[in-house]
């Protein structure tokens, strides 16, 4: 290498004379006896012509193309502005054949598709697949009612005569887990949690019960964002994660949070295959410990980056765990931006966690991540 | 036919990348053209493209340096046009031309030569484009910009002149390689 290079460097030197006499005798001694000197010489020269001759043409081309707009503006030459009808319509001519034909064989091709996919869908896998929704353990909510039926023996006695009507605490009975998609208190979820909910609240990392209402939900792609409308709702701060357009690779290192139970709960694990149950595309597979109230919680790579929400899990295959691919949280969100109402809801593109250490990561995700709970 | 003093010195002017020359004589034979590709199944922007690629054809010619015109400007342009649209129009099979002008020259030879250098300028664009930075800036700034290597060196980063050296020599033997590759596969 570093022959040829002195051997190109001296080549160079001759082809642009800035050899000194004697170097130059020598040089041409040199390349007479040796043809493979006398070749590169000979190439060199060429290579060399054909680079001039690019930078000259490119050059003009440039030149050509500024006279092209300045002659055009002046109305100088013909600008092509006023060909704009006659184009379509010549267009229209030349093509509408073609584009008939076009449109026919679309038409076929998406009828039969439609009718195909119709046949081979597999309908909603019901039975195998298991929503991770959860079934609130009473006892705390038990505590608080034996709470209540004591205040209310003490109001009865205080107050024998009046019947004392109170707002009945709500016995939350099934939820899962949410996720900051905007710190404003948009939460994202699965729709499959907040089902036929009557009351929504979501639990914070202190534990702090926030009302929230769904405002937008699709279910057949299994998402759902709530907007916290609890006055207490304070906002801890601009979300770190970032919600990825695609999806991840096979193999990929993943951890979730979730509220399986009353407190978080960190699980980790691997991207294992990058369809979901019965080939869906909607979801990938994932090896990762889940539970009832697993379900919405988010799934990151090391980068802090959301590539799902964890979704469901096969009853009849272990260790099977879905999660909806990430871009369809970007479409959920896309929708909702539509109503001009939610045009501000936005989430980061960019995360702040990529770097940092697993404990870091989960230390700041923690305060993004809810326990959803539904009456 | 009357060598025309002024369409000499236009000539002139279009060898030495006169902007004055340029624009001159795109003026002048610019909608002739226009009318030749839009009367014959092309739109506006086939005319700006076919056009200007008759103009290389004229200022590689004159660039050659012995070159003498034996006709008006005009009947040269739009006779390369004509050929170069056909030929587009022969990959569609459409023959017929529909045309106004009537001055007319053989331009066989002429294109030959510009295809051959129109294929070399593509083989470049496409070597350059795939050399990456900093090799591609490093090289235009040595070959075509000029630029002695002391400037250079300092402008890329590199700690002294010789560094700087070496690695274009690098870039260089990469850009041939990649150059010649073509080369050879299209002379096959």
């Amino acid at each position: 290498m570093i022959e040829d290079i002195k051997i190109l460097e001296a080549v160079e030197r001759y082809i642009t004379g800035e050899m000194t006499p004697d170097e130059r005798v020598f040089f041409e001694g040199l390349r007479k006896s040796n043809p493979e000197i006398d070749q590169t010489v000979v190439e060199h020269t060429f290579f060399l012509q054909q680079m001039n001759r690019f930078d000259e043409v490119k050059n003009f081309k440039n030149l050509l193309n500024e006279n092209h707009i300045h002659l055009a503006e002046k109305g100088l030459i013909n600008s092509p502005r006023l060909k704009g009808k006659a184009k379509v319509i010549y267009l229209y001519n030349r093509y509408k054949r073609v584009a008939a034909i076009a449109a026919s064989i679309a038409g076929i091709t998406a009828l039969t598709m439609s009718a195909l996919v119709w046949s081979f869908s597999p309908g909603k896998p019901t039975q195998e697949v298991q929503a991770l929704r959860r079934e609130l353990k009473q006892s705390i909510s038990k505590l608080e009612n034996k709470n209540h039926e004591l205040n209310q023996k003490i109001d009865n006695v205080k107050d024998q005569a009046q019947e004392v009507i109170q707002t009945p605490a709500i016995n939350y009975k099934s939820g899962g887990t949410g996720f900051l998609l905007d710190s404003k208190g948009y939460i994202v979820t699965n729709q499959h949690v907040i089902e036929d909910a009557r009351h929504i609240a979501v639990q914070d990392n202190n534990g702090v019960d926030l009302n929230a209402e769904v405002i937008y939900s699709d279910a057949q792609r299994d998402i759902a964002i709530l907007k916290i409308t609890d006055k207490r709702y304070k906002s801890p701060g601009s979300i770190p994660y970032s919600i990825k357009g695609y999806g991840g690779d096979i193999a990929e290192p993943i951890y979730t949070l979730g509220y399986p139970r009353n407190d978080i709960v960190y699980g980790e694990g691997y991207l294992s295959a990058k369809t979901g149950y019965n080939g869906d595309t909607l979801s990938c597979q994932i090896t990762v410990p889940a539970n009832r109230g697993n379900s919405g919680s988010p799934i990151l790579n090391k980068n802090g980056e959301i590539i799902g929400i964890l979704s469901a899990k096969q009853n009849t295959a272990e260790g099977a765990v879905f999660a909806i691919h990430s871009k369809y949280i970007l479409n959920a969100l896309n929708e909702l931006q539509k109503d001009t109402a939610f045009k501000n809801v936005k989430t980061p593109s960019s995360t702040v966690l990529k770097g940092s250490d697993r404990m870091q990561q989960v230390k700041k995700i923690s305060n993004f991540v809810f326990m959803v709970k539904v009456d | 036919m009357k060598a025309d003093n002024n369409e000499k010195a236009l000539l002139q002017g279009l060898s030495k990348n006169d902007k004055k020359a340029v624009e001159s004589i795109y003026k002048d034979n610019y909608n002739i053209v226009q009318a030749l590709i839009i009367n014959n199944n092309g739109t506006a922007d086939d005319a700006k493209d076919v056009f200007q690629e008759a103009m290389i054809v004229l200022y590689e010619k004159v660039q050659s340096g012995s070159f003498e015109l034996n006709c008006q400007i005009k009947t040269f342009i739009y006779s390369v046009s004509r050929r170069i649209w056909l030929k587009k129009l022969m990959h569609q099979n459409r023959f017929n031309l529909v045309e106004g002008h009537a001055d007319m020259i053989s331009v066989d030879d002429e294109m030959e030569d510009h295809e051959k250098r129109n294929n070399e300028y593509g083989m470049m664009e496409k070597a350059m484009n795939n050399l990456g930075e900093p090799c591609k800036s490093l090289l235009e700034a040595f070959y075509i910009q000029k630029r002695n290597m002391q400037d250079i060196a300092a402008g890329f980063g590199y700690t002294n002149a010789e560094n700087a050296k070496n690695q274009k020599y690098k870039c260089l033997v990469r850009l041939k390689r990649l150059f010649f590759s073509q080369y050879k596969n299209e002379s096959l």
